[in-house]
């Protein structure tokens, strides 16, 4: 979609600038006259409501890092002392402990959408894997951070996950135990954790930044996919995003806050575990030990491997596996609306979802029915992965799609003629 | 139609090889104090030993101490645990290394070798080796540990019965200093 720029400075002033510094021209370029297909529908207007996430968090975050003390025999009161006597300190708390989950919310969304719609076919490979780059590490921003609250769950979430690595020494005796000691900076999880914690939960937001400008720029060379998953043919099928889908976006992104602000104001805890109100205590390791809603999928994935060492390889392959999407799908259709076979699949990699987060949420030893939960969760594992591996290749081959629509603009306006857009003033 | 003969490497070759090789090596050596800062410090690694009064303890009791940042259980056994043990074959165990640190690295996983000399003090190292959580003790189908994570059960001798669990409880290296006095560290 990047064709020669139409920008055209005005004043003497942004001329002068123009020719040092063509800021404006590259937020024209890119904001104001960008050629969005005029057919997206509300479930892209998540990758606008991911930016306001992301605002939501470092905002919050750099002012919450103003009261909170990174050590553990202080930590939980700090907290404590922003919940009850900080200026707002419970506002802005309740706004980036709930920013989180509703970031969560908003990325599965969309990654959702990318795999409905095909997003991820060529030429937008590269786009598709700085998008799960960006999802790695909200998972490791997010577990860094729970971890600092020094409540029983985030110090029993650090010795777990950072647990994770001493499988290794399945592998080779004593390198598993050598990273997790080198992580810990102790024999366990202690104060020397909780510092670096804090430093690294600081720095990836803004390594994130980083690769949301990269995943930015990866999708303004061959432009936004749409619902009909079909190229852009002619310029009938676009409208310039700006007032288009800033108007558009920023209506979804109302009803999103309203959403974001029910949750703070009315239920700031529904989504929280409340043994995270209880300090930290080495020697006590509460009954159930659930990471956040957002991760229990994969929780469920490890949980449901009696090997050490296959189930963490099951929960990582399980988040590698997006990786490899784009040459995973054989179908030559981007968009599931034309894939009769495929959209029955995808539904139920949508349950297999819901279900695992659902499994990963209960007890190890819980059962549903009188159906042993463990099993449903293996089972659940296996579809996600025969999703990928299998579903994806093989319907690609022997699906017959529905015939695709000439173009974007006859398929919206169907036969109308079309008005010509109006550009913004 | 490529040369066959590969030209002879120049002096200028040379140079930037050492020169690439010098920079690899430097990069390497200069990152080094950024990762080695992590590893624990030498206050930590300064490790400390305890000694536990083991005359409050009644048999069937198990007490829970803090060794090393890591809960330590001191459990004193009833016959009958004992008995039960011991009547398990090694062959029978998911884990068949005593996992003592008493004792050689390949020693079976023999009730004998989980105790030492005093059969009814059981010391362990109360952290599972699945993922680090605390067992709950007199839980689970073999008399000993339940971890509550993931589901992993130990027997009265802290040898693991049921994953995820790879490995038993460890033994920590302790002396006995009087018949209720022992020095575990």
């Amino acid at each position: 979609m990047t064709g020669p720029s139409t920008y055209a400075p005005r004043t003497k002033f942004t001329r002068w600038l123009d020719s040092r510094l063509p800021i404006l021209r590259l937020t024209n370029d890119t904001v104001t006259t960008f050629p969005t297909p005029r057919n997206l529908n509300v479930w892209y207007s998540f990758g606008g409501i991911l930016s306001f996430c992301l605002a939501v968090q470092i905002v919050t975050g750099i002012v919450l890092a103003m009261h909170y003390v990174a050590n553990s025999d202080l930590a939980f009161d700090s907290v404590e002392n922003i919940m009850r006597d900080v200026n707002y300190g419970w506002l802005l708390r309740y706004l980036h402990s709930n920013g989180a989950s509703m970031f969560f919310i908003a990325v599965y969304l969309h990654i959702f959408r990318g795999l409905y719609y095909g997003s991820y076919k060529a030429p937008r490979e590269i786009l598709w894997i700085l998008g799960v780059l960006i999802f790695v590490l909200m998972i490791a921003t997010a577990f860094l951070g729970y971890v600092l609250p020094w409540g029983q769950m985030s110090f029993w979430a650090a010795t777990v996950i950072t647990n994770l690595f001493s499988s290794l020494d399945q592998l080779i005796p004593g390198l598993g135990t050598g990273i997790v000691t080198w992580l810990w900076g102790g024999f366990g999880v202690g104060d020397p954790t909780l510092n670096r914690f804090f430093s690294l939960h600081y720095l990836l937001p803004f390594v994130i930044v980083g690769v949301v400008v990269l995943h930015i720029w990866a999708l303004h060379v061959p432009g936004n996919n749409n619902p009909l998953g079909i190229d852009v043919k002619e310029p009938q099928d676009t409208v310039p995003f700006h007032p288009y889908y800033t108007a558009k976006d920023a209506f979804y992104l109302g009803l999103f806050v309203i959403f974001f602000a029910i949750i703070v104001f009315y239920a700031p805890d529904v989504l929280g575990n409340p043994d995270n109100y209880t300090p930290a205590n080495p020697l006590v390791t509460p009954p159930d030990i659930v990471p956040d809603w957002y991760l229990m999928p994969f929780y469920a994935m490890l949980r449901s491997v009696p090997q050490k060492l296959i189930g963490v390889l099951v929960l990582f392959g399980a988040i590698a596996t997006l990786f490899f999407v784009p040459w995973l799908d054989t179908s030559r259709v981007r968009s599931g609306s034309f894939r009769p076979l495929f959209k029955w699949f995808f539904w139920a990699f949508i349950t297999d979802c819901g279900l695992l987060g659902y499994c990963g949420s209960q007890s190890v030893d819980a059962s549903a029915f009188s159906i042993p939960l463990i099993w449903v969760a293996r089972l659940a594992t296996i579809y996600y992965y025969a999703y990928f591996w299998l579903v994806l290749p093989i319907v690609g081959l022997v699906e017959a799609p529905l015939p695709l629509p000439d173009s974007i603009a006859r398929s919206v306006l169907k036969g109308r003629t079309a008005a010509a857009p109006v550009a913004a003033e | 139609m490529a040369d066959a003969t590969a030209p002879e490497p120049t002096r200028r070759d040379f140079i930037y090889v050492a020169t690439t090789a010098a920079g690899v090596v430097g990069v390497a050596l200069a990152a080094w104090p950024f990762i080695d800062q992590m590893n624990p410090t030498g206050s930590v690694l300064a490790m400390s030993s305890i000694e536990v009064d083991l005359s409050p303890i009644k048999p069937g009791q198990q007490v829970v101490l803090t060794w090393r940042s890591h809960p330590l259980f001191v459990r004193r056994r009833t016959p009958k645990e004992i008995a039960d043990a011991r009547a398990v074959p090694v062959s029978a165990l998911l884990d068949p290394l005593a996992r003592n640190a008493n004792l050689a690295e390949d020693a079976p996983a023999t009730d004998q070798n989980r105790v030492e000399t005093k059969a009814e003090w059981l010391i362990l190292v109360g952290v599972c080796t699945h993922l680090g959580c605390t067992p709950t003790a007199f839980e689970g189908n073999y008399g000993g540990w339940l971890c509550h994570c993931h589901g992993s059960q130990y027997d009265v001798a802290g040898r693991v019965r049921r994953g995820p669990a790879p490995q038993n409880l460890a033994v920590p290296k302790y002396t006995f200093l009087s018949d209720t006095r022992v020095k575990v560290g």
